[in-house]
């Protein structure tokens, strides 16, 4: 295992370590050790390679990952894993704001709470939350998935497009366009295999799912509010 | 007049006047927003009058300054941006760039042909909301990859092909507002870049999803940095609202080069009203920034690339001379490579348009198939004739600048000076902080005399 002291080292030289490792690399497992809420730790990684940030990180921690798990054993600053590719983070604590913002692809595992607008713009990631997320949660979400095993805060999924809800708790306010769906046997599987990957026990027949009315997709002038 | 001639034709009547404020475009507009109940949405820029370029004159060589021989004498026109943080930063043969125009927006080969004549001439293109594509990248030497609210198509795999990464908060078109994209226009390719369904309108948001304000701006900086190892330009677009406070947040924020786009900056699509009705002028953007850079100690060491109308080489000089390292053309590349071009009149009236007012952009019709997704209309533009084209005019303008350049007497276009200038009128006197034709003042200007 390789250690790297964040304080005592510097950011540059930690990218640029995890920058250097390839599919190949057998240098697969790295801890950082005093991460005291630095910004940009971790990002743009693109080998599978496991990260273990021991403490709490500032903003974008794990952003446009590909490949690499990163698990922050603290709480995580805004934008953590925005524009994700693929691969997994997870946090141990609370997410600020942003989280898994614009994210493509990979799951994004939330322990604690989210603030608002988690899974804002979401592009195909999976984000499982723990607690409950603020409001403005899944903002224009295209695709992928936002679970909230907690409550969701207002204008949840507003104009949103593709992407899938599915909230366990209380929905304060629902977002222009979104409604409440249907759960459908497909859904209570994709839901179970989420809930799985994110280590949640809950039941996917305690969640309801929400999605686009799609009413807001081509301009009508009875949508120009 | 006589009492018989009354008698004989009735009294005299008014000569029918028509009104300046309820004028025939303006009664039109009222009369389909009435019908239609649907704001008037359209591509370009600002199309009203406003103080611009064209309200300078250079002065030239005199007595007191001597100028350099045309042709013979060298006058360089060469510009590095980037050199403040980044390793690799990008040289530019000419300080003419090409503007980010959208793949969606404007068609695989219309952005293969912006590539290729900006290469060709050797300059940059840049990419737009969409994503970065193929053609673009391989046809592109010089490639400034955007960075934009919606991230549509946004990975970290093109952000490290790219030679340089801009971030854009807003557009001179549109300060303060997204982008849209309307069904027709997405293709099954378009659709699937932006990972939405295909046909349904798109939305590009007006604010970045996971940053506010210059503090954060700061970080964001920072994370792309990282994830391309401090390797390339970041440059920070800004529509022309409040410069001299966004240039200075920019250069705070960690900017290596700030791109200023005025009111008459192009659009692919927008609400009229917003396009005519907010933002600055060109004009009066360049010399607030400037200032702002000055009193940051960085100016030239953050380059300004300044845009908004640029369509001659006057025009680049005119910047330059004001204080840019650098211009971008929107609009005038779309015409070098045949759009609004004459020769599809028969085709404009169709659109119940005509041939130069053409702006309907969003609607993927257009007849030189430029600003379209459809397959047929795509084939009309051949990218390596009308990249040959726009070569050739990046070259014109290139050779304009420099002739007016040496005529001040100037080995480098990033020589000139506002001392060069003199304006028309008092508007473009008051913006450009030069004297008013014949005279040693401006408006605001204190103290007087030569
Ligand atoms: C068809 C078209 C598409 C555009 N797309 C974008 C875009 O995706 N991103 C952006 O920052 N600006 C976009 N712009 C604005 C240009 O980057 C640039 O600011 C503007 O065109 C400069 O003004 P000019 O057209 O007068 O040269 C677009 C402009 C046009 C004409």
């Amino acid at each position: 295992m390789q250690t790297y002291d964040l304080e005592a080292d510097g950011l540059r030289g930690l990218n640029a370590a995890l920058h250097a490792q390839s599919s190949e690399t057998n240098q697969t497992h790295w801890e950082i050790v005093n991460p005291r809420g630095s910004h940009a730790i971790a990002v743009g990684l693109d080998a599978p390679i496991e990260v273990n940030v021991k403490g709490s990180t500032g903003y974008y921690c794990g952003g446009m990952n590909k490949q690499a798990t990163v698990h922050v054993y603290g709480s995580a600053g805004p934008g953590v894993a925005e524009n994700m590719m693929s691969g997994t983070v997870v946090i141990d604590g609370d997410a600020s704001q942003y989280a898994g913002a614009t994210g493509n692809g990979g799951t994004l595992v939330i322990k604690g709470n989210a603030s608002s607008r988690c899974g804002i713009s979401m592009k195909g990631i999976d984000i499982v939350v723990h607690g409950n997320v603020g409001h403005m949660s899944a903002f224009m979400g295209q695709s992928g998935n936002l679970v909230v095993c907690g409550d969701a805060g207002e204008a949840l999924g507003d104009s949103i497009y593709e992407a899938r809800l599915f909230v366990r708790g209380s929905v304060k306010s629902l977002g222009a366009d979104c409604v409440e769906k249907e759960m459908r046997p497909e859904h209570l599987d994709l839901l179970r295999d989420l809930l799985e990957r994110g280590g949640c026990d809950a039941k996917p027949e305690e969640f309801k799912r929400y999605g686009s009315a799609r009413q807001l997709y081509n301009f009508k002038v009875d949508n120009a509010y | 007049m006589t009492v018989k001639d009354i008698d004989k034709n009735g009294p005299p009547r008014t000569t029918p006047i028509q009104s300046a404020t309820f004028s025939n475009p303006i009664n039109a507009e009222i009369r389909r927003a009435a019908a239609t109940g649907i704001y008037d949405i359209r591509g370009g820029g600002a199309k009203r009058r406003v103080p611009h370029f064209d309200d300078l004159l250079f002065l030239g060589a005199s007595v007191s300054r001597y100028p350099l021989e045309g042709y013979r004498e060298r006058c360089d026109t060469k510009v590095t941006l980037g050199t403040r943080f980044a390793k690799n930063p990008i040289e530019l043969d000419i300080p003419i760039t090409i503007a980010g125009m959208s793949f969606g927006a404007l068609s695989g080969r219309a952005k293969e042909a912006l590539g290729r004549g900006a290469s060709e001439a050797g300059t940059s293109t840049t990419t737009g909301d969409g994503g970065m594509t193929p053609e673009e990248r391989g046809h592109s030497t010089k490639l400034v990859y955007q960075y934009l609210p919606s991230r549509y198509g946004m990975n970290p795999d093109d952000l490290r092909k790219a030679d340089a990464i801009e971030v854009v908060v807003g557009q001179g078109a549109k300060p303060g507002g997204g982008g849209m994209l309307l069904g027709q226009k997405i293709s099954d390719r378009v659709a699937d870049m932006r990972n939405l369904p295909k046909g349904i309108d798109q939305r590009s948001a007006c604010r970045h999803p996971d940053w506010t304000g210059p503090d954060d701006l700061e970080i964001k900086i920072l994370e792309l940095r990282e994830i391309t190892a401090w390797e390339k330009p970041i440059y920070v677009k800004v529509g022309g609202t409040r410069p001299y406070y966004d240039v200075a947040l920019a250069v705070k924020a960690g900017a290596d080069v700030v791109v200023l786009d005025g009111m008459q900056g192009g659009t692919a699509a927008t609400q009229d009203v917003f396009i005519e009705h907010v933002g600055l002028p060109t004009l009066a953007c360049i010399r607030p920034a400037v200032q702002a850079l000055q009193d940051l100690g960085v100016h030239r060491e953050v380059q300004l690339i300044v845009s908004g109308g640029i369509r001659t080489g006057a025009d680049v000089a005119k910047a330059m001379a004001l204080g840019a390292d650098a211009v971008s053309i929107g609009t005038a590349a779309m015409v070098a490579i045949g759009d609004n071009d004459p020769k599809w009149e028969a085709e404009y009236q169709k659109l119940g348009t005509t041939t130069g007012a053409y702006d309907d952009w969003h609607e993927g019709l257009d007849p030189a198939g430029i600003t379209t997704q459809d397959p047929e209309l795509q084939q009309r533009l051949d990218p390596v004739d009308a990249g040959r084209r726009l070569r050739n005019y990046l070259n014109v303008m290139t050779l304009e600048a420099q002739t007016i350049a040496r005529a001040c007497g100037h080995n480098d276009l990033h020589n000139l000076e506002p001392e060069d200038l003199c304006a028309l009128t008092m508007e473009a006197a008051a913006m450009a902080q030069v004297p008013l034709a014949g005279t040693t003042w401006w408006p605001g200007k204190s103290g007087a005399g030569f």
